[in-house]
């Protein structure tokens, strides 16, 4: 294939050229090519097949608003699906193929759909809802099969993603002249300026059509301006990098690539880093996004937008036809026909819709011998091998319908301009409303919502002096706006330029009069999606002819390209047949990300062991070495149970459980919440938040709490001690301990400021840890001088003293329903009391156990835990728990306790569970029904809350919450799935123990 | 009876924390991280309003309470008095310290409505230091740590990747080597905390160092 390099091009290096493939061809390109400019070096136009009726498309434009080019980036785990090849930056090695397309893009199978394109009208998915339901599951199947793009994935990523935070005075989007001049600008006030360029090189337009900024050829200009802004200290330049979100309060989301970043140790560093900025000020200079003009069979490889065109000749050194016709509305695609006849290339026409242009670019042109044929439009294009081979070209009548006889001119490309789009996505983001521009026949931003401000082209002022001039004087606005002193004499760069003609608003060729409708089916509005004028008529005439409406029966920029370049056709089209105008239509909202953003980038270094946080107790490198195995417990990693080489869970928790009735066990409860409660008003604080009454608690005793939120509910429950005279110790669940804080903390500050109490929470203060068993007392006593006699220190007592040799606070309770302690140090101990406790406790068969033998222990003894047997919906009522509801005075939830439906009969109750069948263990969760097998739907009576095997008593035990259970002690239901559901009978807690001698002992 | 009591930091079980060397010439590492020696911590609450509240904190440990949000007073032995919420600040003491501070704080509360809580334990203090210390903060902290905007002896609480941690800018390294910040955490926090600074700082270089001053 011969190839298509010219002898310039500014933005590549042809001393460092790069080997790729593309669907498995190889090809070479140069360093500062895209894949697009290489695969078009190379002759290559044809990339890729459209989403719904698989037509051979190419490469379109040259930037972030390519519809058509979508590669599939490598292969394997590390593989990127639907990347522009317009923005992809060549590397030596890249490899990538086309998407959507099978077997190969030359020869596609499902090409034939675009023969059945009839069939596939817009809104064609919805219609599928209304028909019958067998042909939908059909439909959807297909549809899913033949549509959508490149494939995901399927490995862990092998690339890493980083975040950042970072802070401003300005903010500046978009390295353009305008951009340029308002970093300057504002970075010589002394401000901190963020300036964020998409592209890998600053300078945007500048870089393509030159000219003389400052008495500076542009090019020296923009390095002179970039030298300058390096030099500025508080000034950061960030390449690569997308705004691709603006949200409230002047917060930017930006995601910057960087290739070939590495670490400090040469190891590969975040490939992409998402940015979070708060920035003062705002300064938008996204500039513009060109729009074309739509005809018949626009959508061939071999159409393009002009200024891309021009971009790959000047930048690339590319010729993407050698036999272009040019067809344009405005001035600017006259820049691309000399750009074309510098590089030698013979341009066949310039086919302007305009019946007059007088400016001096258009005589420039003519000078040069190029044709240029006003008054008329390429009304259709005619398909070659692998692209276009010819235009027919139609003279407009006044009001721009093609009349007259169709001249044929023979091309290889149709370079298409029909004005620019000012690139407002940020804009409207930000919250603006867009403001139509009657004379560029766009939208610009209207008054600004959040503190921004905006320069150049987005506005629509495409000169360059204009966006100079913007650029310096929104760059010292906002540089004042946050209080830096602006210099007297800063003037903006000078640029001369000759004025463009006007432009005459132009959006779709309409058929000629009297031509058959069938050829003109083909006028795309929407390449990505495949979206014609067509599409968007019918929505319209079905009634979508809301804007938003029609965007989503039609999908019309709904692709990853978001429309960019044909949203406004759209519109266009709409407000024809409404018979009003674009602006009385109005614009879709746009919506983040501008480009798209990889999850990767998301996820940034949350990945893996950095995924959440993980707690460890101080006793934490002791369970390690222990080869415990760990439950989360909200953050918390805690033991689960600590095997015995060879023992399964069942067997190590049997054995656990065993130990702790019958010698000693030893569990590690640092996790618990604890919370010191301190001043006078602590027991009315008390009083308030538990249901129980707290104004006797002496000091040394400890006293048992359920704590409800306002609607009565069972939130937490817990031990209070009382340390002191105005000092308590409260203990919550471990997974609740910063819920409870905040709770006490808002009631305090918003509703009750006149109690005087201090909380904080000590739970990270000390580590815990509780024996539990017959041998405690004789264990505790090797360790400590406390008088642990029963007379001395009873159960629900604490006492302060030392223990292993550290200060301490004991806590004579007990979850377990043993003779407990709970043995509380500071937590540098943490670990040496755990140990020591071992150790000391070897001859007595001291064992530790986790989590999960502690929830046998306490099911045993009917004890719940918050969160478990209760889920926001259960009142202390429904536990049995009335005994610790005072009736005498005022609590949270009290009220709540006297609602009609909080004391209905047949509310769910808990209740124990006994399965008829010993060994038989019930699903936690499982659903309660009468009988089993029973015809479906059963009517659910509850639910299991726990269940396990107890060791201790030889046989399974289950609590549940039974509707009515109470009054169904010694009846029969079944519980389980629907799978498989076990009779059990109701029974009364506890399982174990009814009158508490283990724990007095 | 049993052995003498071992007393254990958050990150004694990371051996390159525990047995790290002192601080590396000036310029060598971009960042310098580290587990700070332990010091005495009390959490005090009261009204700065009221007029026993200040001297009382005044007479145990000779500093004024900061009234400034985020701001931290300082005495030359190394206490600090952090702000950390209206009503609320954290005082460090030398550990050596930290007893007398301790008895001296709870004799000087009586009469009026406050509390003291000795949170010793609750926290550990790591270092984060260097030329590009405050690149790394940036990659999990929502706040502005510019000069402009966190001087020397700002203190904040704030999330750094997921854990709560009060953040205090202290004294720049010596011979311009970069800002220097101490970061309380929750113990539980600390060994997630390291592993997300080692990986933070991963992309700069980073020495791990003792704890060479305010013992």
């Amino acid at each position: 294939m011969p190839s298509h390099r010219l002898a310039d091009g500014t933005g590549i290096d042809r001393a460092r050229p790069l080997a790729f493939t593309f669907n498995g061809r190889a090809y070479q390109g140069f360093a500062g090519d895209t894949l697009a400019s290489a695969l078009l070096a190379n002759g290559v136009h044809l990339v890729g097949r459209s989403f719904k009726y698989h037509r051979p498309r190419g490469i379109y434009s040259a930037g972030v608003e390519e519809p058509n080019a979508l590669v599939q980036l490598e292969t394997g785990a590390a593989t990127q699906p639907n990347l522009p090849a317009t923005t992809l930056e060549l590397y030596d090695g890249l490899s990538a193929t086309s998407v959507n397309c099978w077997p190969s893009v030359d020869w596609d199978v499902s090409s034939a759909l675009q023969w059945a394109a009839p069939l596939l009208p817009a809104g064609f998915y919805y219609k599928t809802f209304i028909w019958s339901q067998p042909l939908w599951m059909r439909a959807e199947a297909m549809i899913r099969r033949a549509a959508g793009l490149g494939t995901a994935p399927t490995g862990p990523d092998p690339d890493t993603y980083d975040h950042r935070h970072a802070h401003c005075d300005v903010l500046v989007i978009g390295a353009g002249p305008a951009g340029l001049a308002a970093a300057l600008a504002a970075g010589e006030t002394g401000a901190r300026v963020v300036l964020v360029e998409q592209q890998p090189v600053l300078g945007g337009n500048l870089l393509i059509d030159g000219g003389r900024v400052d008495g500076l050829d542009a090019a020296a200009w923009i390095s002179r301006t970039v030298d300058a802004l390096a030099a500025l200290p508080e000034v950061t330049l960030l390449r690569r990098t997308t705004a691709y979100a603006y949200y409230d309060h002047n917060y930017i989301g930006l995601l910057q690539r960087r290739p070939g970043a590495i670490n400090a140790d040469g190891t590969p560093a975040a490939r992409e880093r998402l940015w979070r900025v708060r920035a003062r000020r705002v300064v938008i200079a996204t500039g513009a996004i060109e729009r074309p003009i739509a005809f018949a069979e626009n959508d061939r490889p071999g159409v393009m937008l002009a200024a891309a065109v021009r971009k790959y000749v000047r930048r690339y050194g590319v010729a993407p036809g050698r036999r272009p016709v040019l067809f344009t509305n405005n001035d600017d695609a006259y820049r691309t026909a000399l750009a074309l006849a510098e590089a030698g290339v013979a341009v066949a026409a310039v086919v302007d819709v305009r019946p007059s242009v007088g400016s001096a670019l258009c005589e420039t042109v003519r000078g040069q011998g190029i044709e240029v044929v006003t008054g008329s439009a390429v009304v259709r294009a005619e398909a070659g091998k692998g692209g276009v081979r010819a235009v027919s070209v139609m003279a407009l009548d006044g009001s721009g319908a093609p009349h007259g006889a169709a001249r044929r001119i023979a091309c290889d490309l149709v370079a298409v301009s029909g004005g620019w789009n000012p690139a407002i996505h940020l804009f409207s983001q930000s919250g603006g409303k867009a403001v139509f521009d009657d004379a560029q026949g766009c939208f610009v931003p209207g008054p600004p919502v959040q503190a921004e401000r905006r320069a150049g082209a987005v506005c629509a002022r495409f000169g360059l002096t204009d966006c100079l001039a913007d650029g310096t004087a929104v760059g010292l606005a906002a540089a004042s706006d946050c209080g830096f002193a602006i210099p007297n004499a800063r003037s903006a760069p000078t640029a001369t330029e000759a004025p463009d003609a006007p432009l005459q608003p132009y959006w779709i060729v309409p058929p000629p009069a009297g031509a058959r409708g069938g050829q003109y089916k083909t006028r795309f509005l929407d390449l990505h999606n495949d979206v014609t004028v067509a599409d968007v008529a019918l929505a319209a005439r079905e009634g979508y002819e809301a804007s938003e409406h029609a965007k989503r029966y039609t999908t019309l920029g709904m692709g990853t390209d978001q429309g960019k370049t044909g949203n406004i056709h759209g519109l266009a089209v709409l407000a024809e047949l409404r018979g009003t105008t674009i602006p009385d239509v109005g614009t879709t909202t746009f919506r983040p990300p501008y480009t798209p953003v990889t999850l990767g980038a998301y996820a940034g270094r949350n990945v893996g062991g950095l995924f959440d946080t993980v707690r460890r107790t101080p006793m934490h490198p002791w369970h390690e070495q222990a080869d415990a195995r760990f439950e989360d417990v909200g953050q918390w990693k805690r033991p689960w149970y600590f095997p015995k080489p060879g023992e399964s869970l069942r067997q190590a928790v049997d054995r656990e459980c065993l130990a702790a009735r019958t010698a000693v066990g030893i569990l590690d409860a640092s996790t618990l919440g604890k919370i010191e409660l301190i001043g006078p008003d602590v027991p009315e604080l008390l009083n308030r938040l538990y249901t129980n009454a707290w104004n006797k608690l002496a000091i040394g005793r400890c006293r048992y709490g359920l704590m409800c939120t306002d609607d009565g509910m069972v939130f937490d429950d817990g031990v209070t001690a009382r340390l002191g005279e105005q000092h308590y110790w409260m203990s919550t669940t471990s997974g609740n301990a910063a819920r409870v804080l905040g709770w006490i903390e808002e009631w305090l500050q918003t509703e009750w400021p006149s109690l005087r109490v201090y909380a904080n929470s000590v739970t990270e203060t000390w580590a815990t840890a509780s024996i539990s068993g017959p041998a405690a007392r004789t264990l505790l006593a090797r360790l400590t001088h406390l008088d642990l006699t029963a007379e001395a220190f009873p159960h629900m007592s604490w006492r302060g003293g030392r223990v292993a040799g550290v200060p301490a606070r004991v806590f004579r309770v007990s979850f377990t329903g043993e003779l407990s302690y709970e043995i509380n140090v500071p937590a540098r101990y943490g670990l040496h009391l755990w140990t020591t406790l071992l150790a000391q406790g070897a001859d007595l068969g001291i064992t530790p156990f986790g989590t999960e033998t502690m929830h046998v222990l306490r099911a045993e003894k009917g004890y719940i835990i918050a969160g478990q047997e209760t889920d926001g919906s259960v009142t202390p009522i429904d536990l049995g728990m009335d005994w610790i509801v005072s009736k005498k005075k005022d609590f949270l939830g009290r009220r709540s306790l006297r609602r009609p439906d909080t004391v209905r009969a047949d509310r769910k109750q808990l209740v124990g569970l006994l399965t008829q069948d010993p060994g038989h263990v019930l699903p936690e969760g499982g659903q309660i029904v009468e009988a089993w097998p029973a015809p479906l739907p059963a009517t659910m009576l509850g639910h299991v809350t726990s269940s396990y095997h107890s060791a201790n008593l030889g046989r399974s035990i289950a609590l549940a919450l039974v509707k009515g259970g109470r009054d169904r002690m010694g009846q029969t239901v079944c519980a389980g799935s629907v799978d498989q559901a076990a009779p059990a009978v109701i029974t009364a807690l506890p399982f174990l123990d009814p009158e508490g001698a283990r724990l007095h002992a | 009876m049993p052995d003498t009591p071992v007393a254990r930091t958050a990150l004694a079980h990371l051996e390159r924390v525990a047995r790290a060397g002192p601080l590396p010439a000036a310029g060598s590492a971009a960042v310098l991280l580290g587990e700070r020696r332990p010091r005495g911590q009390f959490t005090l609450r009261g009204d700065s309003g009221d007029e026993g509240f200040v001297p009382a904190v005044r007479r145990a440990c000779g500093l004024i309470v900061p009234t400034a949000p985020n701001t931290v007073t300082n005495a030359a032995d190394g206490t600090r008095l952090l702000w950390l919420g209206p009503d609320e600040w954290l005082l460090a003491v030398p550990e050596r310290a930290a007893a007398g501070v301790g008895e001296a704080l709870r004799t000087a509360q009586a009469g009026v409505h406050m509390a003291v809580v000795d949170t010793t334990d609750a926290r550990t203090v790591l270092l984060l230091a260097g030329p590009r210390a405050r690149d790394v903060l940036a990659k999990g902290c929502p706040l502005d740590v510019h000069p402009r905007a966190f001087a020397v002896d700002h203190c904040a609480q704030t999330l750094l990747a997921r854990a709560h941690v009060l953040l205090h800018r202290i004294h720049d390294l010596p011979e311009d080597a970069g800002p220097a910040f101490e970061l309380y955490v929750h113990r539980s926090f600390a060994d997630y905390l390291w592993h997300w600074l080692e990986d933070a700082a991963g992309e700069y270089g980073f020495a791990i160092v003792a704890d060479t001053d305010g013992a």
